[in-house]
């Protein structure tokens, strides 16, 4: 089901969260809101879900107008980002209740909690209580509990953000699988750029509760629509009023007219790739991302001049 | 901390609490029993000391209920309404906790008195408030008010609002949402200021004996069913009602005591 945010402005006393922002997003996609902390992309998430009301604009849900519409009512899934599970109830409770107060059928119930489990894979576990989950559990179980009822609409608010780097990392795999398998509708809330970029087929880029930019995420990387995008968005280094990321820096160890001499400050070895840090005779620093074979041709070493070329650098008006 | 220092600690704690509080409910409990249960029976089974109980019973009945509901609500006005004004309720609820009861009783007195605002009007329909019922249910529930609000606001404050978020996206509506997860989760606040509200309004003397008249028989609680047995010179009879406002009193806390563990359970981890 497609989602349409027309002109959202939302305010918390002087504070705009969200500025006149309109977003669309397509049926069936996944959908990234990017942005750092304060950036608004919370609360637009919110504001689709109606756990707040927009000062001004409209949502749209599947074309029919949602503002004023009560959460209750919206077919929307959403998986909090410390999950809220209800504590006092068990695993199995906690994703049946969205179908219990529906008074479906008990054999129904069974069945659909049952197969939710097996789908979060948490099979054996639905006698325990949330406490007593780990992190990544706990994150799984309120995924099943969205999706119990069926829900057009997933949104999820920076579900990975409170996981350690491992378990983060199976998470994402696992939704990018299950949202294939679903196709449902999802949205959701990050400030890690690696992970809207692995993840969503779209991504909304917002910074003080505007849209920077809204692009698949190869054109976002390749084409940002400005100095904010392009930093947020990967690595990037600056050179006065141009930008480059660090792969699209080019060391030679001989000049060819239109290098830059630099002083190598710095080889940070990362596995498969290679910082270097340097520092240009005009006084710029800089840093390059090298692979390990190019690093090792060049035989750098700490002060080692090199001459740097930079490709597809870019410079905003 | 040394050894001793621990103990010095134990020690003063214990006699302190020996000193002001085991010493004398102790001594009424000897004194009610110095010469058998005859006495203590004849004393509690007198007509004036049976109405008395039953009296103090039927207004805690009453007032207990009403105040749990009130409690429940303002509570939640408090911490999940933005309504203008809360603040200022927030801070009267806390009222009845500094002033004194006797003031209570004077203020309800001046209130529905013949010449007061609401009295007046009030018995000029016939209806009579002071020196009746009406009048010490008011006084009881005036003076245990805040402790069911006092239980339960910071326990809504510490669950949040997110798991009410949550059940609200499933579907769940208000009452549901109160039903199957707000309550649930403030049950064993509700239950703590159940008690204290419980044992206020039994142990209550100042505000009622303003406005109740004391009329043996009639409108005499079991706090003032001692202070009149007291003042009497029957000296028994005090006692065994003293001992029966102590075994409620007691009885209440035990309530509290069994209550107080199941307050840690798995409600109580909630480390997200």
């Amino acid at each position: 089901m497609a989602i349409e945010a027309r002109n959202v402005t939302k305010r918390f006393g002087n504070f705009v969260a969200v500025d006149d922002v309109s977003i669309f997003v397509e049926s069936g996609s996944l959908t990234a809101l990017l942005g750092p902390s304060g950036s608004g992309k919370s609360t637009l998430l919110r504001v689709i879900a109606g756990l707040e009301v927009p000062d001004a604009g409209d949502v749209y849900i599947s074309g029919k107008e949602a503002t004023a519409l009560a959460p209750q009512k919206r077919g929307v899934g959403f998986v909090f980002q410390h999950y809220a599970p209800f504590t006092h109830m068990t695993v199995w409770d906690n994703i049946a209740f969205g179908l219990s107060i529906r008074r479906r059928p008990k054999s129904e119930i069974r069945a659909r909690v049952a197969e939710l489990l097996e789908l979060v894979q948490l099979t054996g576990l639905g006698g325990r209580y949330p406490a007593q989950l780990s992190g990544g559990q706990r994150q799984r179980m309120a995924l099943a509990r969205a999706l119990a009822p069926e829900p057009e609409v997933l949104l999820l608010d920076e579900p990975f953000g409170a996981l350690d780097a491992r378990v983060r990392k199976e998470l994402r795999e696992w939704l990018l699988r299950l949202h294939d398998e679903m196709h449902v509708t999802t949205i959701f809330v990050t400030h890690d750029q690696e992970e809207a970029l692995e993840l969503a087929d779209s991504i909304v880029v917002m910074n003080k509760g505007r849209v920077e930019q809204i692009a698949p995420p190869r054109q976002l990387y390749d084409e940002p629509a400005n100095a904010f995008v392009m930093s947020f968005v990967g690595p990037v280094n600056r050179i006065g009023d141009t930008w480059v990321r660090p792969h699209d820096v080019e060391l030679r160890l001989e000049p060819n007219g239109s290098t830059h001499e630099a002083q190598v400050e710095r080889i940070v070895r990362l596995g498969f790739e290679t910082r270097v840090d340097l520092v240009r005779d005009d006084g710029e620093r800089m840093h390059a991302q090298l692979t390990r074979d190019e690093c090792d041709e060049l035989e750098l070493a700490r002060g080692d001049i090199v001459y740097v070329r930079t490709r597809r650098a870019k410079s905003f008006a | 901390m040394t050894v001793s220092a621990r103990h010095g600690i134990r020690i003063f704690s214990l006699g302190y609490l020996t000193l002001i509080l085991v010493a004398p409910v102790g001594l009424i409990f000897w004194r009610s029993f110095e010469h058998g249960w005859h006495p203590f029976w004849a004393a509690i089974a007198n007509h004036d000391a049976v109405h008395a109980l039953k009296l103090t019973l039927e207004i805690t009945v009453i007032v207990v209920p009403l105040n749990t509901a009130f409690g429940i609500l303002c509570a939640l006005a408090i911490v999940r309404h933005r309504i203008p004004g809360m603040g200022l309720v927030n801070a009267i609820v806390d009222l009845p906790m500094a002033l004194s009861p006797v003031v209570v009783g004077l203020s309800l007195y001046l209130l529905y008195a013949r010449d007061g605002w609401f009295g007046s009007w009030l018995l000029g329909h016939g209806i009579q408030i002071l020196f009746a019922l009406p009048a010490m249910l008011l006084a009881t529930a005036f003076v245990s008010l805040p402790f069911v609000v006092r239980e339960v606001v910071p326990v809504l404050r510490e669950i949040g609002i997110e798991q009410e978020e949550a059940a609200a996206t499933l579907g769940s509506s208000a009452f549901t949402t109160f039903r199957r997860i707000t309550l649930p989760a403030i049950r064993w606040a509700i239950a703590y200021g159940v008690v204290l509200t419980t044992a206020r309004s039994l142990g209550e003397f100042g505000a009622v004996s303003i406005v109740s008249g004391g009329i043996a028989g009639r409108t005499q609680t079991l706090t003032q069913y001692v202070q009149a047995s007291y003042e009497n010179f029957s000296i028994t009879g005090a006692y065994a009602a003293s001992v029966e406002l102590a075994v409620l009193a007691i009885a209440t806390l035990l309530a509290m005591t069994m209550l107080r563990p199941r307050r840690g359970g798995h409600d109580g981890n909630r480390s997200a």
